[in-house]
């Protein structure tokens, strides 16, 4: 933002560095978590499992756990766009001016639910199935952000480029498509961003009502006094959530419109 | 019919057109009636809020309109589809508003795209456009708008209005966001495109100076969109119909009326100084120097441009070594274009050192000098003017 201020030379010499740092940022993040894997992987190899962590701590229970957890969170991330993305739109429309207040408050209430109660909520009361239920709490608990990033987003679309776009004869649906979205891209991409990582992370209380994840080491770990369980599978979560941060970065940058 | 209607019909017609906003007292704009002839600027001044956007996007119908009517061409748009309408007429809003996101050629390129231009048709057109506006389309046509200078931005956003070629354009204040040397040439560019162009253009300002040098005629609002008058600034300078618009005027009237003449308009003295090209010696020019009995002699580049006002004693400095010349003397700080008012070409005599202003055609090239006296002549002559005729209005309103 400052670069903006200071003079060309200064601001290029700005976007230099911040094109290292994201390059660095590119490789060095799954360079480093690549690391805490090995690492971990060697440390686990070092030891001699009991019966119970070679059940726990194997390959096969790894693998699922992790295809389950970013099957949750995939799952969850689309429905939350395909209801939120919409929903910013239309509350951002003139007319839904009275409403608007409302559906906030509704979706603050959604965020502000301890995650677990609601999971356990919608497992016992609505859905039995385990990973069904996950998706639907985790998207709950994700539409918060994405609402947000859509009509933040559309809101600070300049409103003299939208006045110019009517001036000029578009037609409101074009203006929305063409203009308005486009603009509101950066801002609704860091809130999907923000809702990729929180599902992916909060994926984990899905092993409470037996959907599976990595969640499932840890609580199996804790329940029978087996902590090395419990850091793989606590390790497991934490590479997931941020190679999913990691590639929400990727994406920003690579959709964010030129001319930004 | 249809033709000898065309004739009469002005282009843009407002019949008591009315704006209430919803919740306010009075209304913004209180049934203004306004005939706008063809291929005329007609101004729209007043002080701020007094409802001058309000008038203007009623036009295009970007408000709504409470009651009366608009008249495009004769045709009763009041109630068309808007969106239509307004591929009819060019718009330049004062915050430019340009897509950031798209780059300068797209954005020219968006009323003929929608227009279902093929992409030939397209292409040229924005070509044509950038060389119209003065911005060189190999350079620019593939730039982002933050790429741009606001200057630059303001010449893209009325090549953008003027895409399709509308009859119409509506502008407000397109001027407005720059800094007054930027801003004075936009102003005679876009008078010298207008020449050839002979829009029908409703201009909003809230700058008199701008109205008088713009317009081919003015409309004084006052608040809710009153017009005080209605009339060309020759007329409204000389014959001002009430104390609101002597008010708004301001003071220095006389001066005010150097905007109404232009540097084309009066006597450009052509032989005055002496020029010497590029290629001279400083030999040479000191001979015309002695010749002309003058302080000084211009120096034109070689594409004849003015560039340095070169006095003896600079020659002397130089010791006559000829590839120095171009080092002498002071450079010339601005010139003056043909378009120019009177009173930008005061502001230059002003301050340059020995009093003159040179003066360039549109090519930049040296076309000639003009001097104090010469611009206070023709403030003789107008004050002759306007004094004779209130006299033979007195004298009409004796009879
Ligand atoms: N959308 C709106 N809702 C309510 N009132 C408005 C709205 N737009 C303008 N007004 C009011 O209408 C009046 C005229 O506004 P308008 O924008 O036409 O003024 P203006 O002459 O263009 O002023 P300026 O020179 O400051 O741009 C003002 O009193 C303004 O407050
Ligand atoms: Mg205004």
């Amino acid at each position: 933002m400052t670069a903006v201020a200071v003079g060309g030379l200064d601001s290029r010499v700005v976007g230099r560095e911040r094109s290292l740092l994201r390059r660095l940022r590119y490789v060095g993040v799954p360079a480093a978590v690549a690391i805490a894997c090995a690492a971990m992987y060697l440390y686990v190899q070092s030891q001699e499992l009991d019966n119970i962590e070679s059940r726990i701590i194997n390959a096969r229970v790894i693998r699922t756990a992790a295809f389950e957890q970013i099957e949750i969170a995939l799952w969850a991330t689309a429905l939350t766009l395909v209801v939120a993305v919409p929903l910013g739109i239309a509350l951002t429309r003139p007319w839904a001016r009275r409403v608007t207040p409302i559906i906030i408050a509704l979706a603050n209430i959604g965020q502000g639910v301890p995650a677990i109660g609601l999971l356990f909520f919608i497992y016992i009361v609505l859905i039995r199935n385990g990973s069904t239920a996950a998706i639907l709490g985790m998207a709950i608990y994700a539409v918060l952000p994405v609402l947000r990033g859509t009509m933040v987003g559309l809101q600070q679309v300049d409103r003299g480029v939208v006045k110019a776009a009517r001036g000029m004869g578009m037609s409101k649906r074009s203006v929305l498509f063409r203009v308005e979205m486009p603009l509101a891209v950066p801002i609704l991409l860091t809130g999907v961003r923000t809702a990729l990582v929180l599902t992916v992370a909060t994926a984990v209380l899905a092993a409470f009502i037996g959907g599976g994840t990595f969640g499932e080491l840890i609580i199996g770990g804790q329940a029978q006094g087996r902590p090395l369980a419990v850091a793989v599978g606590s390790l497991g979560a934490a590479t997931l959530a941020i190679l999913a941060d990691w590639i929400g970065g990727i994406a920003e940058d690579l959709l964010r419109p030129k001319g930004l | 019919m249809s033709t000898a209607r065309a004739a009469s019909e002005p282009m843009i017609r407002l019949d008591q057109l009315t704006k209430h906003y919803p919740g306010q007292e009075a209304p913004a704009v209180d049934g203004i009636d306004l005939a706008v002839p063809q291929g005329e600027i007609v101004i729209l001044v007043g002080p701020s809020g007094c409802g001058k956007t309000t008038t203007l996007e009623m036009i295009n119908r970007l408000i709504e309109p409470s009651s009366g009517r608009i008249f495009l061409e004769g045709e009763d748009v009041t109630h068309v589809n808007p969106d239509h309408l307004r591929r009819r007429m060019g718009y330049v809003i004062q915050q430019i508003g340009l897509f950031p996101h798209q780059t300068i050629a797209q954005n020219i390129a968006t009323v003929p795209r929608m227009l279902g231009w093929d992409d030939k048709r397209v292409n040229d057109r924005v070509e044509e456009l950038l060389h119209l506006v003065g911005l060189d389309p190999a350079r620019y046509r593939d730039r982002y708008p933050k790429e741009m200078s606001g200057g630059q931005r303001q010449r893209v956003g009325v090549a953008r209005a003027m895409a399709a070629d509308p009859p119409v354009m509506l502008m407000d204040e397109p001027f407005g966001a720059t800094d007054p040397i930027t801003r004075e040439r936009l102003q005679n560019e876009f008078l010298r495109i207008q020449e050839d162009i002979r829009k029908t253009i409703v201009f909003v300002t809230h700058d008199i100076d701008e109205a008088i040098k713009m317009g081919d005629r003015i409309v004084i609002l006052a608040e809710g969109s009153r017009i005080a008058q209605y009339d060309t600034p020759e007329a409204i300078l000389t014959n001002p119909a009430s104390e609101f618009v002597e008010q708004f005027l301001g003071s220095g009237i006389l001066l005010k009326r150097l905007n109404l003449s232009r540097v084309e308009d009066v006597h450009v003295a052509t032989s005055e100084w002496m020029t010497i090209g590029p290629d001279s010696t400083a030999e040479h020019a000191r001979q015309l120097l002695q010749q002309s009995g003058r302080t000084h002699l211009l120096l034109l580049d070689d594409q004849r441009r003015p560039a340095r006002w070169i006095a003896e004693i600079d020659l002397d400095r130089q010791g006559g070594f000829p590839a120095e010349l171009s080092e002498a003397g002071t450079r010339v700080q601005a010139c003056v274009d043909s378009r120019a008012t009177l009173n930008d070409a005061l502001q230059e005599m002003l301050l340059n050192a020995n009093g003159v202003a040179a003066v360039v055609d549109r090519d930049g090239a040296y076309a000639g000098t003009l001097d104090l006296e010469t611009i206070i002549a023709a403030i003789r002559e107008m004050r002759a003017k306007a004094l004779d005729e209130a006299s033979s209005t007195a004298a009409r309103g004796v009879t």
